[in-house]
């Protein structure tokens, strides 16, 4: 006889739904056996877990992950990116290939498979690279990495700057079904850029990017989806500019979807002040005005896709000056307080902000979950948005602590976490 | 008189009665050094050490100079070659020197807000010779000092910045302070010289040298930093030398008495006509020459005065 738990006194977030409803979950087997309207059905025989009220929604499926291994373990290793992506409540993490050496081989992938079945808690979902050595000039084994498990296929950060090897890698990877997630920007515009371009980078004296640079990028790529057909993902849209052809290329009918990271939604430029490269993060941060017109745009789903992006750096990476420093910061356990700050603040609905983080990533990648419904994997994150926390990086969980929400007031706390019917997580 | 500062990282902190504490006793520096006995002891038993992760020569020997006419032990460091290249991170470099106890440190860093993150390192008076692309105080003061010899004053004038203003450290400076002290700033070059989002910095932005001089009391010009650029930012020396560069000509749209300034090093021909740099009537170049020491000499003994009221650290 399988066991069943019953998570009753909810309020159910289901992504397609407008608003969070009172309702109570049955799990067995590994998935969502029934849902409930009721908040205290009668159900015989299963482990009761009360959830008092608070939400339960779909688990985040994190598209964008770096986990150190292979090459750089002292920042991140496959269990503490586990442990927390689940007290973030991530139960799907969908890694990067920007390793060392770069996941670009069906070897590489098996590795990488096997670290994270035997030490992380939560689902790993590995990418592979675009090129071998995302070096931009030859195509990976596309094939075999999809045969192998690869959920879709990006260089990542580095952008491909020769369009013929692109356009390509594109071709092909049409005729196998692959998705390819790329980095919109113009390679050239950007080069050498820590900020974006403005009075803010003028007064710090440090070189910028226009923003434009991103819809450059953009518009090349979307060219090229329309030369191909292929499956296209920007990672990351930051900037206004961009949102109209991204509209363009959609109403097209085109194949293209666009995420974003939780930096981008709650930070801006002026952030950085004195040179605080904790905040460091590509793209740059964007102005205020373009962080509200993508806030919108999420809201009303132009952009699909939210993502932590967490990238592990240790100090030894950070703590130099502002150019030298490298980029990114961690943000599994993190992105979901964070990101409540736009609920709270009124900006984003929670049913918006879990289309973007759990019901879109997973339905962009052909998984089953991301949903609250019957059949569905029993992956949940349960939270309470109001409990307030100020975060101090120390204790994260993490191996590399570079947030930039440090010291940060924040709302809302992940109570527990369910990956296939199993808590993996508890408060 | 009030100086509360532990370090001169920038112009950005000082307040304007700050400035002119600097500037009151850079005069009598000015006039000191002018003697023929330049030796006084405010920087007496302190250990002063020139720390330039980029090239230089003026600053550098200004700064020594300065630090020893103060009487302080003064020792040169060039860290471009060595342990830079070793892998050494900047706050490794730092915590080293720090060992060693100095109370002066000069800092001219290549990237900008090094220096300040080399301040929160070490528990010496730190001086910013210039970072990036951000700050380079000791030349916006000297500049100050320049023009208020020059003019009897340092307010109300219009004043007019001139060339390569985005890759430039000293115009960034000279805007804080020359805005600070209540004066009318114009910025005049090509486009792809001006910083992004400039307009936003309380200035006046010009395209053209006869418009952008028109009236003005001060001309201040800068040097094309050739080493800092990653591209064609000019189509040629010899087109900026016609439109930008300034000549007798140009000049002539400036008031009368309009005085001439320059940072130093100058490419005579590409942002300044030769003849007119030399000539002693208008140009004030060497005027800033001699006031650096002047200005250097007065932060320094400002922020040693402080170092020395803070209660010592006890030596085990």
């Amino acid at each position: 006889m399988t066991k069943k738990t019953l998570i009753l006194n909810a309020m159910l977030i289901d992504p397609e739904a407008d608003s969070p409803a009172p309702g109570a979950l049955l799990i067995e087997g590994g998935r969502i056996a029934q849902v409930f309207d009721t908040p205290m059905p009668q159900v015989d025989d299963a482990d009761r877990v009360d959830a008092a009220g608070t939400f339960v929604a779909p688990g985040i499926v994190d598209v964008g992950v770096k986990v150190g291994e292979p090459g750089e373990r002292h920042k991140e290793s496959f269990k503490t990116a586990g442990l927390a992506a689940a007290a973030g409540g991530v139960t799907t993490m969908v890694t990067r290939p920007d390793t060392t050496p770069a996941i670009d081989t069906p070897e590489t992938l098996e590795f990488i498979r096997r670290r994270a079945n035997e030490a992380a808690p939560v689902n790993v979902l590995p990418m592979a690279a675009l090129t071998k050595g995302r070096e931009g000039k030859e195509m990976t084994e596309i094939g075999f990495l999809m045969d192998g498990g690869a959920a879709a296929f990006t260089d990542c950060d580095r952008v491909v700057e020769d369009t013929k090897v692109l356009s390509r890698a594109m071709t092909y990877a049409r005729g196998v079904g692959a998705l390819i997630m790329a980095h919109p920007q113009e390679p050239v515009l950007s080069r050498g850029a820590a900020v974006t371009s403005g009075k803010f980078a003028s007064l710090r004296g440090l070189p910028g990017v226009s923003p434009m640079a991103e819809r450059m990028g953009l518009d090349r790529d979307i060219a090229l989806v329309e030369m191909t057909g292929v499956r296209y993902h920007a990672d990351q849209i930051t900037t206004t500019r961009a949102l109209p052809p991204l509209e363009r290329a959609k109403a097209n009918g085109f194949d293209v979807t666009a995420g974003i990271s939780m930096h981008h939604l709650t930070l801006n430029e002026l952030d950085v002040a004195d040179f605080r490269t904790f905040f460091k993060v590509k793209p740059p941060l964007r102005s205020e005005e373009d962080r509200q017109n993508v806030v919108e745009a999420v809201r009303s789903g132009l952009i699909d896709v939210i993502g932590s992006f967490h990238t592990p750096q240790d100090e030894e990476s950070k703590r130099l000056p502002y150019e030298e420093a490298a980029s990114g910061a961690v943000g599994l356990e993190t992105m979901l307080p964070v990101l409540l700050r736009l609920y709270h603040s009124g900006e984003l609905s929670l049913n918006v902000l879990f289309r973007a983080l759990s019901a879109n990533p997973a339905k962009r990648l052909g998984l089953e979950s991301g949903r609250l419904a019957k059949g569905a994997p029993a992956d949940l994150v349960m939270f309470d948005a109001d409990k307030p926390l100020i975060l101090d990086r120390f204790k994260l969980r993490s191996k590399s602590k570079n947030t930039p929400f440090d010291g940060a007031r924040l709302q809302g706390k992940v109570l527990g976490t369910w990956v296939a019917g199993t808590r993996v997580f508890e408060a | 008189m009030r100086f509360d500062h532990r370090h001169l990282l920038g112009i950005a902190p000082l307040r304007p009665d700050e400035i002119v504490t600097i500037l009151d006793l850079a005069d009598q520096y000015a006039r000191f050094n002018r003697g023929r006995d330049k030796h006084a002891n405010a920087l007496a038993g302190l250990t002063q050490i020139n720390m330039f992760f980029e090239n230089s020569t003026r600053t550098q020997a200004s700064f020594e100079l300065a630090g020893k006419r103060l009487g302080a032990d003064v020792m040169n460091m060039s860290l471009q070659a060595s342990s830079i290249k070793k892998g050494e991170t900047l706050i490794d470099t730092a915590m080293t020197l720090n060992a060693m106890h100095p109370d002066l440190l000069v800092v001219r860093h290549p990237h900008s807000g090094a220096v300040e993150l080399l301040s929160q390192k070490v528990n010496c008076a730190v001086l910013n010779a210039g970072d990036g692309r951000q700050e380079h105080p000791t030349q916006a003061l000297l500049d100050a000092l320049t023009i208020r010899r020059a003019k009897g004053r340092l307010h109300r004038l219009n004043i007019a910045i001139c060339g390569d203003i985005a890759h430039s450290r000293v115009a960034r400076s000279n805007i804080l302070l020359l805005h600070k002290m209540e004066n009318r700033i114009r910025l005049v070059g090509p486009p792809t010289l001006m910083p992004s989002g400039i307009q936003d910095f309380g200035v006046e932005v010009y395209d053209t040298m006869e418009e952008g001089l028109r009236d003005v009391d001060v001309v201040m010009m800068l040097r094309l930093q050739k080493e800092r650029m990653d591209g064609g930012f000019i189509p040629s020396e010899r087109e900026y030398f016609h439109r930008y560069g300034l000549d007798a000509e140009k000049l002539s749209y400036a008031k009368p008495d309009a005085i001439v300034m320059h940072p130093g090093p100058m490419n005579r021909g590409v942002e300044i006509d030769g003849t007119l740099a030399d000539d002693i009537n208008r140009s004030v170049i060497q005027d800033q020459v001699e006031m650096g020491v002047a200005v250097r000499m007065a932060a320094m003994d400002l922020l040693a005065r402080n170092l020395r009221a803070r209660p010592t650290e006890v030596m085990a």
